[in-house]
């Protein structure tokens, strides 16, 4: 953080010192935001720990982000399980291992495809309410006048809603997980039959603590990248309703790619120990 | 303007005046908004800045209220330095000083009640639910919308909407009133009635107040003093009646 407060203020002397080397103006603007971004994350994260807490705003985000995106989530999980598994089925009939269809699927939805997706939707769904909401609570002076009525307002408005979204997206994951393997489950059964109890047998006898553990814990991460990329942008926002747009439009694609980030990250840490 | 870094005893004005801004400097990247502004706000007092669109009258009482910071100069309210005011000190600050936004700024996810039991959450949270609820419905009723309590914002109109602003930013019973624009936006009628009831709270409720407009019938009902705004300083301050007859160009043409 302290690396970044600095290179801020010394970009501003690298314009006026080396003005002539014309460095380019969105490479400046880049590493502005990089650095706005490092003391937003950072006052987060000094705001977190301090009374006073908003309990009751942060329940309310909480329902708000966890229980409103739970029908996405669910339904987006029910189709991935069903089509990956009418997918996968063809060709793992041609290598003659079709029994092994619930352990391949249970993995890859577990594994990867459901924190990912549910990540993805979830980045969607809330970052850009987030962008907006804050954006717009921006240039109609709502902010301002929560901080002049004596509330704080990154407290009441930023800390809360990343709280809630990292704390929940963990949450809506395992559900989709869940959902999706469930949908994995009448995907087998539109060709083939077979028990709940079996494929569900053969999903929990496959799955490892080093599977489930790894991909919870990233979902954690993704929660957080969302809420606070999707905060920092509304909270930020300028230039009227151009501004909220925009807000929005850039919250979900900075969160959506920094998911992938995150996940590429994560999976070299599981890598080095071990756990893949 | 005499300006020291605290009220000398000896000035025999100084205990009177609630609002001293003095050198006010404020400037956004190479645009000097404000230069050497000086003025004071006595007890009581109800002060109109007068002054062009983008004059910096709004960035004026962004200062006072600590939205804003300074670049340079003081501004002491009730007393004290708000530059060397620590957070929770300015907190306490605010709640005895009631802001009206030129765009009302009500929480447009909230109910009325809502809007004006948000102050009070901070600043009287031993108050019961019952005396919360008296409050809300009695400063509703100073602004004539107490039927209004369980509506959303988006369901009022423009003038409904500046009056629950007005309410919300009355709860407290603050000793200073800052208004921005009060007026502006609304028809001539709603404006008028606006410019009534700011002059009545300001009675009932006892406030010193500074109201920001270029709505010269709002100017005329609301203002004991008037200071107007040319090239951040304060080029001229009087009565409505002082600045009407002035012969002075600047001046001349806000009453014209």
């Amino acid at each position: 953080m302290i690396i970044f407060m600095q290179l801020r203020v010394n970009v501003t002397e690298f314009c006026i010192d080396f003005n002539c080397m014309k460095i380019p103006s969105s490479l400046l603007g880049f590493f502005n935001e990089i650095g706005a971004a490092s003391r937003f994350v950072s006052r987060y994260f000094q705001e977190v720990v301090q009374p006073r807490y908003e309990v009751k705003q942060f329940i309310k985000q909480c329902f708000l982000i966890g229980y409103r995106s739970l029908p996405l989530i669910g339904i987006t999980g029910f189709i991935m399980g069903l089509v990956l598994t009418m997918q996968l089925r063809p060709t793992l009939i041609a290598y003659g291992v079709v029994s092994k269809l619930p352990v391949m699927v249970s993995l890859a939805i577990v594994r990867e495809i459901g924190p990912v997706i549910s990540a993805l939707i979830f980045a969607g769904k809330i970052s850009s309410s987030m962008g907006a909401e804050l954006g717009s609570m921006k240039v109609t002076e709502q902010i301002d006048a929560m901080e002049v009525s004596g509330t704080n307002p990154f407290k009441y408005l930023v800390v809360t809603r990343v709280l809630a979204a990292t704390l929940m997206l963990p949450v809506l994951s395992v559900l989709s997980d869940a959902i999706g393997l469930y949908g994995s489950y009448l995907g087998v059964n539109i060709r083939d039959h077979t028990s709940l109890s079996l494929y569900f047998f053969e999903v929990f006898n496959t799955l490892k603590f080093g599977d489930v553990l790894p991909a919870i814990i990233k979902t954690f991460f993704f929660g957080f990248a969302i809420g606070i990329i999707g905060c920092y942008k509304g909270y930020n926002s300028s230039k009227g309703t151009e501004g909220v747009g925009r807000a929005a439009n850039s919250a979900v694609v900075i969160s959506s790619l920094m998911v992938f980030i995150i996940d590429l990250i994560t999976v070299q840490i599981t890598d080095v120990l071990g756990l893949n | 303007m005499a300006v020291t870094d605290t009220y000398s005893p000896d000035d025999s004005t100084a205990e009177n005046v609630v609002i001293r801004i003095a050198h006010l400097r404020k400037q956004f990247g190479t645009r000097v908004v404000l230069n050497d502004f000086n003025v004071d706000l006595h007890k009581g007092e109800s002060l109109v800045v007068l002054g062009r669109s983008g004059s910096g009258k709004s960035v004026l009482i962004k200062c006072i209220i600590g939205l804003l910071k300074p670049d340079g100069g003081d501004i002491f309210v009730l007393g004290k330095n708000i530059a060397d005011m620590e957070h929770a000190e300015m907190d306490q600050l605010r709640s005895r000083i009631g802001f009206l936004f030129q765009s009302n700024a009500l929480y447009d996810s909230m109910t009325i009640r809502e809007n004006l039991e948000f102050p009070m959450r901070h600043h009287l949270r031993n108050l019961s639910n019952s005396e919360v609820n008296d409050m809300v419905m009695k400063t509703l009723a100073d602004v004539g919308l107490a039927h209004t309590v369980d509506m959303m914002p988006s369901e009022l109109s423009g003038g409904m909407q500046k009056r629950v602003a007005l309410a919300r930013s009355l709860i407290l019973h603050p000793e200073i009133m800052l208004y921005d624009e009060p007026t502006t936006g609304l028809d001539p009628v709603t404006g008028r009635e606006i410019s009534t009831l700011i002059t009545e709270v300001q009675k009932k409720y006892s406030t010193s107040s500074i109201i920001i407009s270029h709505d010269m019938h709002c100017v005329k009902m609301t203002g004991d003093k008037i200071a107007v705004l040319i090239e951040g300083k304060c080029y001229a301050l009087g009565t409505y009646e002082e600045l009407e007859r002035s012969t002075d160009h600047n001046v001349k043409q806000f009453f014209e």
